[in-house]
């Protein structure tokens, strides 16, 4: 009985030595939402996935079997064989060499677009709803005048204006996507920073900078990301709808979007010549949403398991 | 054990002593908070709902001053404004003698340091994205008390024994918690800086009865132990019977009456008083009480009534009391009172229409 007692305090004991060592073994918020990330199997598959496919975007020189621009005029959309794993296309380029070297105009279209997106969309979103007033009212004109147009006009009339090219398609992605993020984050700043947690920072005489980077970002980031992970493939595919309109990427650059625009007419033929660049879409666009989803689930300490 | 002696200990603060006491710890005088209303499109003519409306009154060290009022009456809103949580628009705070509606930069936050606030709500006082023991430590790295950890991870362990949380629970979130658990939390973090004032802004009417008493008879042993001074608000008069020293009674954002709670309980002068104490549930079954039921709403505190601002709704009310307005006057002993007859009325009346 007394063993029993004594062994309870023993382990209060533990606890506070445990405590004051290395406060129980807490990582910080991120550190410990980084725990939870690596729990999830399936959000840790997808971003090894999305590893992977930087990583070939990245050394798309080492593994593309031959040059994507070089054509072929033997081997005019040859079927799939040991020499062209996917077929070759109507000038008799390697489409899997294409695909290799289209992923890193998808990629760096979908992450660039993205993060100047957010990075703008954030800032001017967080500093609407946190300020108000008169600051809150001149950005919300502004988005407001950006979201009268059509998307997809409003970025063919922006890559009409500027011309065609990849810096172009970025700063008309851009702006496309900007506004979105901004009025979310507007909002839920608007929403957060009445609640009491952020009174009782400002009571104990907490800076600004504390107030946003404490309270603020901690509580929207979830939001962010599911922003950002929606917007990435979003980016993806306005690229390969500009693409197939033929005021994105012009050939002979490749892009899986202009790939798929070329394919078309040969749909019935060579299937796989419009397939393949499909397939490449949908395994990272379902590679971002589910990553996304798992990194949103980690970031809220409510779903822990 | 040795943890909670720590704090008290470290809650007596050199020069608080008897004479010091003497001085108040908070001086407020004519505080003010308008907030404005947006008036139609065309019309210049500014509104302005009249929150707090020239507040006054003195607290002393370690002393409780129990606010009650009906729900929007601008309790809440004064508690806030004298941390300047909400700007007040004019009027004179002075804590421990220091202006603290100049004060700004350092020095603000270092007064700030001194006076915390308890909130109603303890689902939405506590930041869902951080730990408990992140909580408790906020206060701490905001004020840069500790440069090591250790000595913070130290401090806020102390906290959390002595407002009565298990230190195994250190890096649990607050939704892990019942609402009574979380309120010591809240708690917690309002301590573990020992100040002086803690205004506690209904801190028990979101809690469960049960719950309610222990987190009663918490703030007052935390009172007893490291000496702070509480602004208690409350709708609840028991609650404040329970707790306060002193009791001020709001109506429509001014000060009616304040007393000494047993002066207060005992005796209430003002008509609005004693409505609200023949409200009180009698624990008797067939108890035989008149109760004063008062007709009407609550004003619009935007166009608030000419005169005594109660006169509306009081069962009293004199051709004087809509043209003049009542000052709060001293009808002895410190019992103020803003009523044109509390000076005249006998004491029986009160107490015969309270007993009936």
């Amino acid at each position: 009985m007394s063993k029993n007692i004594f062994r309870f305090f023993n382990k209060q004991k533990e606890f506070e030595q445990d405590i004051l060592k290395n406060g129980m073994g807490y990582s910080g918020f991120y550190g410990d939402s980084f725990k939870r990330l690596k729990k999830n199997r399936m959000a840790m598959f997808c971003a090894m996935l999305l590893i992977l496919i930087i990583l070939v975007a990245v050394f798309a020189p080492v593994l593309a079997p031959y040059d994507p621009t070089y054509q072929d005029y033997s081997a005019v959309l040859a079927s799939p064989g040991p020499a062209h794993p996917f077929g070759t296309d109507e000038y008799g380029r390697d489409i899997l060499s294409r695909i290799i070297y289209g992923s890193r105009v998808s990629i760096s279209i979908g992450i660039v677009a993205q993060v100047v997106a957010s990075l703008v969309g954030v800032t001017l979103g967080a500093v609407a709803g946190y300020y108000g007033g008169k600051t809150d009212s001149i950005i919300s004109r502004i988005m407001e005048i950006f979201q009268a147009f059509p998307d997809l006009i409003f970025a063919m009339a922006i890559m009409t204006f500027m011309g065609k090219g990849v810096l172009n398609l970025f700063i008309a992605l851009g702006l496309l996507t900007w506004v979105r993020t901004a009025r979310m984050i507007r909002g839920s700043v608007m929403q957060l920073k009445e609640k009491e947690y952020i009174e009782a920072s400002r009571a104990n005489g907490a800076t600004t900078f504390w107030i946003i980077t404490k309270g603020l970002i901690p509580n929207c980031l979830s939001t962010i990301i599911v922003l950002v992970t929606l917007g990435i493939p979003n980016a993806i595919m306005y690229e390969a709808s500009l693409s197939f309109l033929g005021i994105g990427i012009q050939p002979p650059t490749p892009s899986w979007g202009n790939m798929i625009s070329a394919a078309q007419t040969f749909i019935s033929y060579r299937p796989l010549y419009s397939i393949m660049p499909g397939v490449a879409i949908m395994i990272t666009v379902i590679a971002f949403n589910i990553f996304g989803d798992g990194l949103r689930d980690a970031l809220d300490p409510k779903l822990k398991s | 054990m040795s943890a909670a002696s720590n704090i008290r200990r470290n809650g007596r603060r050199p020069g608080m002593n008897d004479t010091m006491s003497k001085d108040p710890l908070l001086e407020v005088n004519h505080l003010k908070k308008l907030f404005p209303v947006k008036s139609g499109l065309l019309s210049r003519e500014k509104k302005f709902i009249r929150a707090v409306d020239d507040v006054s009154f003195k607290l002393m060290p370690k002393e409780t001053l129990g606010v009650v009022g009906e729900s929007g009456c601008g309790k809440s809103t004064m508690g806030r404004s004298v941390l300047r949580l909400i700007q007040p628009t004019e009027g004179e705070i002075l804590y421990k003698g220091k202006d603290f509606m100049k004060a700004s930069g350092a020095e603000l936050r270092k007064m700030r340091s001194d006076m915390q606030i308890i909130f109603q709500d303890p689902y939405a006082s506590l930041n869902p994205r951080m730990t408990v023991g992140e909580v408790i430590a906020e206060p701490l790295n905001i004020q840069k008390t500790y440069s090591s950890k250790e000595e913070t991870r130290e401090h806020v362990l102390e906290a959390m024994k002595v407002v009565g949380i298990n230190p195994k629970y250190y890096n649990r979130y607050p939704h892990e918690f019942s609402g009574g658990q979380r309120q010591r939390i809240g708690i917690a973090r309002s301590i573990v800086l020992h100040p002086s004032l803690i205004v506690c802004d209904e801190p028990v009417s979101a809690l469960d009865v049960s719950i309610q008493s222990q987190v009663l008879n918490l703030l007052r042993d935390l009172q007893e132990s490291m000496g702070m001074a509480y602004i208690f608000i409350s709708h609840n008069l028991s609650v404040i019977r329970h707790i306060s020293d002193r009791v001020m009674v709001m109506y429509l954002g001014h000060v009616v009456e304040m007393a000494d709670k047993d002066e207060l309980f005992k005796d209430p002068l003002h008509p609005y008083t004693q409505a609200l104490m023949s409200a009180i549930p009698l624990p008797e079954r067939h108890s035989k009480r008149k109760k004063i039921i008062l007709q009407g709403d609550l004003p619009s505190p935007v166009n608030q009534p000419s005169g005594c601002i109660f006169h509306t709704r009081c069962f009293m009310a004199q051709d004087i009391c809509s043209k003049e307005k009542p000052e709060l006057r001293d009808m002895g002993n410190g019992h103020m009172c803003a009523c044109h007859f509390c000076g005249k009325m006998e004491k029986g009346i009160c107490g015969e229409k309270l007993q009936g």
